[in-house]
């Protein structure tokens, strides 16, 4: 860009009070909780505001030397690597079939992109029907070998059922991202391409996924965050974080903590760890995968 | 026309709004919030239009805050906005957390100060052990009053052979085996909630759950249950599991212990006495059915259950004239008609010796409605109160039952065995105390 076409404001002050609203927002949404939630992580905080202790780094000693909180990361990861991969992977093939017209696509292009605008709660309500194992959808495997599925006392079943259930509501989003995608890849290289025999599997490996690489990237980086701030109401309503803590997700053991065992400093010092890390995986994927894709 | 109509609605609403405040304002008023939801809340607000209705001068505010923990949560955001509430209704377990934190007038400073002559002596003594101070002054008033009983499948038990209701768990084991044996799928309900299965039992059997007399000594008090009678109870739950004596119903897997004895699947389940007018009211038809005692193990010198539900707190705070509303309250909830009306509409139990003398005076027992709800009394007045059977004065109470529930289904689902299970909770407990001893450093316990 030219420096010609930059508009300049006189005055110094109108910029500043142009974005003095958006930055009060910021502040008071996001600075001023995280603020004093890094100063909780430092003290002992009393539940009714009694007063607080100074104690520098042992609620970060205690988060850290607890076994539990250490499987809650494990698990937190899985989830969102699971979920992420798997509503990718759903999206990616719905839309190639949505951009390739298979029969019925046009129905499905609509209905697809709905189940985002359902609150997690009421898909953690839905969802708990219908992998409920004596009721639900899933009970037929019960009644084909009993015990074959029970989600209230296997942590494995817990676990699938809330990947399942957290890629389903991604799905639509992802979709509406790789179709717009798919639909901007040249005609004339598909088209090139399906002329020197190469068949529709080929072409979406070899041309329609390497283009569509800086989409998917995007998503990623956006499902993997989503995954570990977005799985709480999912998490609250079909598994309270059990059996035996094997949902116990970070976001749901900062809740559970904080606000159910009225331990606001350790809760504190878990959502600053939370923070960091997907503040440091969106760095890291930023800094080494993004090289590795080609916009221009 | 209808816009009309609806202009019309809407004016005579906004004028009964305007006479209805042109007579609250003579009346003094007050918030009270509650941790109970559905039938029970319903309930609530019908007591509340009871004392509305009962005079001119006083009126109260009831709102339901979602669950006992959700209550809680709120009414401690609202607290530190200084916009809380005048009463506040806290579960059994939060008890401890309520007397550390003073934020509260002390009941009987609250009833004197506004002119109240209260027998404190007329609450029943198992019940005001656990509101009261290690000195035995009651801080706050028992509300919502119960103890934990067994439900037990009558017509399912005479299938099997079985003439009486199981009164050891040698019986229970027994009995879960011949019902078994009947084809009865499910002879035994059970959860992962610890209050029934572990605090009960643990008061029944007379051991302590923690040292310095489960916690009412101190804020040192250390979780000493992984042991003896307790252990041997648990390592038996899990035997009876893979016996397929027990069945695991949480709410989680559609349908809770409660709800599958009411539907006649199971046919013993543990819980509240509080659950005897939901079972009469979603019973299926026909089904013979009645609450006994909690079992102990044979040789056990039976000693009184615990008390549980919650009590009503009065907060710190808020303007003079409400807590003047606010003793009218008490005083109002105290009654023996009151009492009545309470334990009629729902499952508890009264909480004063008035309001129990006024209930077996009318037949409340006798009547069909309320067979087998006397079992809750004898169980809960059955010995004096003894340091292991008055209460838990225990902080982190709510993590504590969360570590239970995790600890318990990893044991349940084999992951761990119940001995490991047992230790690490034991270890995870006492963590907990050693956490809220220091967020309470230098605080003493009243």
């Amino acid at each position: 860009m030219s420096n010609t076409r930059r508009a300049l404001f006189r005055s110094t002050w109108l910029p500043w009070a142009l974005v003095l609203p958006q930055l009060l927002i910021i502040f008071v949404f996001f600075y001023w909780p995280t603020g004093e939630a890094l100063y909780w992580a430092f003290t002992l905080e009393q539940p009714w505001g009694g007063g607080n202790a100074w104690v520098g780094w042992q609620n970060f000693v205690s988060v850290f030397s607890s076994a539990g909180y250490w499987h809650s990361v494990r698990i937190s990861i899985l989830y969102a690597v699971a979920t992420t991969v798997l509503a990718i992977g759903v999206a990616l093939l719905l839309a190639l079939f949505v951009d390739r017209e298979v029969k019925g696509s046009r129905g499905y292009r609509l209905a697809a992109i709905w189940p985002y605008a359902i609150a997690a709660p009421a898909i953690g309500i839905v969802f708990r029907f219908v992998f409920d194992p004596r009721s639900g959808v899933f009970a037929f495997l019960n009644q084909a070998s009993p015990g074959m599925w029970d989600p209230t006392l296997n942590g494995n079943h817990a676990m699938t059922m809330l990947v399942l259930a957290g890629a389903w509501q991604l799905v639509s989003y992802n979709f509406v991202f790789l179709l717009a995608g798919l639909q901007s890849v040249p005609r004339a290289l598909v088209e090139a391409s399906a002329m020197d025999g190469a068949g529709p599997l080929r072409r979406m490996w070899d041309l329609q996924v390497p283009l569509l690489a800086p989409t998917l990237f995007f998503l990623a980086i956006i499902n993997m965050t989503d995954s570990f701030t977005h799985s709480f109401a999912l998490v609250d309503v079909m598994t309270s974080g059990g059996p035996a803590r094997s949902t116990d997700l970070m976001v749901y053991k900062i809740y559970s903590d904080g606000f159910k065992g009225l331990d606001y400093s350790g809760a504190a010092a878990q959502s600053i760890v939370l923070m960091l890390l997907v503040v440091g995986m969106t760095f890291l994927q930023f800094r080494f995968v993004e090289r590795k894709l080609h916009y221009k | 026309m209808l816009r009309k109509t609806a202009l019309a609605a809407g004016l005579i609403l906004a004028l009964g709004g305007a006479q209805a405040q042109a007579q609250g304002q003579q009346r003094q008023g007050f918030t009270f919030w509650y941790g109970l939801t559905g039938q029970l809340s319903e309930a609530v607000q019908s007591v509340c239009k009871r004392f509305n209705d009962s005079q001119a001068q006083y009126s109260v505010t009831c709102t339901s805050q979602g669950d006992y923990a959700k209550a809680l949560q709120n009414t401690i955001a609202a607290f530190r906005a200084n916009e809380q509430p005048t009463v506040v209704q806290v579960y059994d377990i939060g008890t401890a957390d309520l007397m550390l934190a003073g934020v509260y007038r002390p009941a009987r400073e609250l009833m004197a100060s506004q002119g109240h002559q209260v027998n404190w002596n007329n609450y029943l003594p198992p019940i005001a052990a656990y509101y009261a101070t290690s000195k035995g002054e009651m801080l706050s008033f028992p509300f919502n009053s119960s103890t934990a009983v067994m439900y037990w499948n009558r017509a399912a038990g005479q299938k099997a052979g079985i003439a009486e209701a199981p009164a050891t768990w040698e019986q229970v084991a027994e009995a879960a085996r011949k019902m078994k044996a009947a084809g009865h799928a499910c002879p035994i309900a059970m959860d992962f909630d610890s209050w029934a299965l572990f605090e009960q039992f643990a008061a029944i059997h007379n051991v302590p759950v923690a040292t310095r007399a489960n916690g009412y000594g101190g804020l040192d008090a250390e979780y000493v249950f992984n042991q003896g009678v307790i252990k041997k109870h648990f390592n038996n739950l899990l035997d009876w599991y893979k016996e397929g004596l027990i069945q695991i119903r949480t709410p989680q897997s559609g349908k809770d212990g409660i709800a599958s004895f009411a539907a006649g699947e199971c046919a013993m389940a543990f819980g509240s006495i509080a659950s005897h007018s939901t079972i009469r009211r979603t019973a299926a038809e026909g089904l013979d059915w009645t609450p006994v005692m909690v079992p102990v193990y044979e040789g056990t010198q039976r000693i009184n259950s615990r008390v549980g539900g919650a009590s009503l707190w009065t907060l710190k705070g808020r303007p003079e004239g409400e807590y003047k509303a606010a003793a009218a309250f008490f005083a109002f909830l105290a009654t023996p008609e009151s009492e009545e009306y309470w334990s009629t509409i729902t499952g508890y139990i009264p909480v004063t010796a008035a309001g129990q003398a006024r209930l077996e005076q009318n037949g409340f027992y006798k009547k069909p409605e309320n067979a087998g709800r006397e079992v809750a009394m004898q169980s809960l007045m059955l010995t004096e109160p003894t340091e292991n059977s008055r209460g838990l004065r225990l902080g982190n109470l709510t993590q504590f039952r969360a570590a239970y529930a995790n600890e318990m289904q990893a044991a349940f689902a084999g992951q761990k065995t119940m001995d490991q299970a047992l230790a690490a909770l034991q270890e995870q407990g006492n963590q907990l105390l050693r956490r809220f001893e220091q967020t309470y450093r230098g605080k003493q316990l009243p």
